[in-house]
């Protein structure tokens, strides 16, 4: 990492560290750590959509196998947390080879929706196999997470925790983005021929990306386990697919940064509109939680239509805009010449 | 005896069941391939068409008791007018379309238009009156709904109007002409920006259509788009993608299989089987195991 990227880094870290001294409701501690779940799985779609340009929306089949198989391991096989989201990492790889050699030949709508029937078969599964996942009254007694023998109980523990591990997956994308391999990826997102006739394994790399991004998504729904203590298939229908594409496509393609911003905004989302709705209510609009489909839709259809570069790099060029704007006006009231 | 009557008897109503079912996918699939010719796009909010179309109709039906032809009529047009909005407001202002940005915003419309239906009609199933009674008819042995005879006569009737105005009206010429090569249509006159329009607002209306019928019996909800979505995407595939023929005899064989599968293999799995085939088509023959591999090739998958 250098320049702007680790002063970002240098930044994130320090708000990770300060907000639980601002912030000390528990409840909103335990809304950023959702936040930091979606981080997680957003910042693997991230380098798969936009770096390598492969879209999925099946991100939360993987999500859904991480939380079952620590769900499934640690409370009905007594394993520890740990072990539980280790094998949850390998079943995933294992998953996202299998399903990424022949879904990721394909290209544009064709893999989106074989995505989207993998995430939807998944779901079906998680609900129909009741022997194995509960069926929909899903799995309970799910432990929580040790740390070298101490137990993370409070939200701020697993505050702490959660970031730190979004922190490590930020520091390892930004890694691998300035790497030979993230290079091979944006060749293959600029043209998958030319990429090719330099010498780039194009099917090894889309693969080992897709493979990568679905880790991070399984330890994201691992960690979610732990924290919940409890899962049941609601939280992983197709929809939460979808909402991850979302995040990433709101806070951008392009870049780690756009995706973590898109997923803390999207997950901030509900709890600001229900703060809003207060205040809605004295203008006589009832705002109620059911609506928040409609608003994720249409920040979704704007940001696309207006911003499609996402909030983040539409943020920047519109400051870069304004900043040479300002300078053009400085420099003719200087006389400089431009 | 009695015994393989009963199997025969078994199969014959699943096989109903499944055309029934398989209906509709053929219709979702005709919607996907009006577009996806026009455009190259696949529509990821035509399983909300269905959805919108099924909820609209049970509105003027139960709620306004207006009758079944008037309610039908009024239903697919304001669909089709739902179809124009989404095309005029989303898709054609899009000045430099990539893929990835035209998937993403029609899945914003698919979720706003999923969001909306949730505000208007709640979150539980509606129930709708049948086109004609709800007395089983007989059919050797088997059981048969006149609402099942409806959805077949219906989706005939479709496709007869398909065929029709594709083959022989100067406005569905135009449409093939700017699918097979939209420069050259241009520059034959054909308007091809109207034809997108169309294309949509068509699209729309097939979407309508199939949820009207398959409302009466599968009591329709605002969460049953995407799935209807994919299984008719499935039947697009599985048929060839464009090929709205071989959507239709895709969408029944689809049907067929699937109603089988929750027969015999198990009904909690009902779901995933159409799924499960659309994979395996995908990355097996993408092109489709009706559609032919030498037209194809000069597509992109």
């Amino acid at each position: 990492m250098k320049g702007k990227n680790s002063a970002g880094f240098f930044a994130l870290v320090i708000s990770i560290i300060a907000i639980p001294f601002i912030i000390t409701n528990d409840y909103y501690i335990g809304v950023l750590v959702f936040a930091a779940f979606n981080c997680l799985a957003c910042i693997g779609l991230c380098l798969l959509m936009g770096y390598a340009g492969q879209i999925s929306i099946g991100h939360g089949a993987f999500v859904a196998i991480g939380a079952y198989t620590s769900g499934i391991l640690t409370s009905k096989l007594a394993w520890s947390p740990w072990l539980a989201m280790l094998c949850g990492v390998l079943i995933v790889i294992v998953v996202a080879f299998s399903l990424g050699i022949p879904a990721l030949r394909l290209k544009g709508h064709y893999l989106a929706m074989a995505t989207l029937g993998f995430a939807s078969i998944v779901h079906i599964v998680a609900v129909a196999a009741v022997d194995l996942t509960g069926g929909p009254s899903g799995i309970v007694n799910i432990p929580r997470l040790d740390l070298f023998g101490y137990v993370l109980n409070s939200d701020t523990q697993y505050y702490y925790f959660s970031w730190s591990v979004v922190a490590l997956a930020v520091f390892i994308a930004f890694n691998l983005v300035n790497s030979r391999v993230g290079r091979g990826l944006q060749a293959i997102h600029g043209s998958e021929d030319a990429a090719s006739s330099l010498g780039i394994n194009i099917t090894s790399y889309k693969v080992q990306i897709f493979i990568l991004s679905a880790v991070f998504s399984s330890i994201s729904g691992s960690l979610y386990a732990y924290y919940m203590n409890y899962i049941d298939p609601g939280p992983f229908g197709v929809m939460h697919s979808v909402l991850l594409v979302t995040m990433v496509a709101v806070g951008g393609l392009h870049n780690i940064w756009g995706a973590l911003i898109g997923a803390i905004a999207l997950s901030l989302l509900p709890e600001f509109l229900s703060f809003l709705s207060d205040y809605l209510q004295v203008l006589g609009i009832h705002y109620q939680p059911d609506y928040d489909t409609l608003v994720y839709g249409s920040i979704l259809l704007i940001i696309m239509l207006f911003l499609p570069e996402g909030i983040f790099d539409g943020l920047a060029s519109t400051l870069r805009g304004s900043k040479s704007f300002y300078g053009k006006l400085a420099g003719r009231r200087t006389g400089r010449v431009q | 005896m009695n015994h393989t009557d009963g199997t025969f008897i078994d199969v014959l109503q699943f096989l109903i069941l499944g055309i029934q079912r398989g209906s509709i996918y053929a219709m979702v699939a005709m919607g996907f391939n009006m577009i996806y010719n026009a455009t190259g796009i696949i529509n990821f909010a035509q399983g909300e068409f269905v959805v919108l179309g099924g909820l609209m109709m049970v509105t003027l039906t139960m709620a306004f008791n207006l009758s079944i032809v008037f309610s039908f009529i009024l239903t697919v047009l304001f669909v089709i007018v739902v179809g124009i909005l989404m095309e005029r407001l989303t898709i054609n202002p899009v000045k430099h379309p990539t893929v990835l940005r035209l998937i993403i915003i029609t899945i914003a419309v698919s979720i706003i238009i999923k969001g909306v239906a949730m505000c208007f009609w709640g979150k539980g199933s509606h129930y709708m009156r049948h086109f004609s009674g709800t007395a089983p008819l007989e059919f050797f042995g088997a059981t048969i709904l006149p609402q099942t005879l409806w959805i077949f006569a219906i989706l005939f009737f479709v496709v007869i109007a398909y065929i029709i105005f594709f083959n022989y009206t100067m406005t569905g010429k135009c449409m093939r002409a700017c699918a097979i090569n939209r420069d050259a249509a241009r520059l034959a006159g054909i308007n091809d920006r109207k034809m997108v329009m169309l294309s949509f607002a068509l699209s729309a209306g097939i979407g309508a259509i199939a949820g009207i019928i398959i409302t009466p019996i599968i009591q329709m909800d605002y969460a049953r788009g995407a799935m209807l979505g994919l299984k008719g995407f499935g039947a697009a595939v599985l048929g060839g993608l464009g090929n709205s023929m071989g959507a239709v005899v895709a969408g029944v064989l689809l049907g067929v299989l699937e109603a089988l599968g929750a027969g015999y293999i198990s009904s909690h799995y009902m779901d995933a089987i159409a799924l499960v085939i659309l994979l395996f088509v995908l990355f097996i023959r993408p092109s489709g195991i009706l559609g032919s591999s030498e037209a194809m090739r000069l597509k992109e998958f």
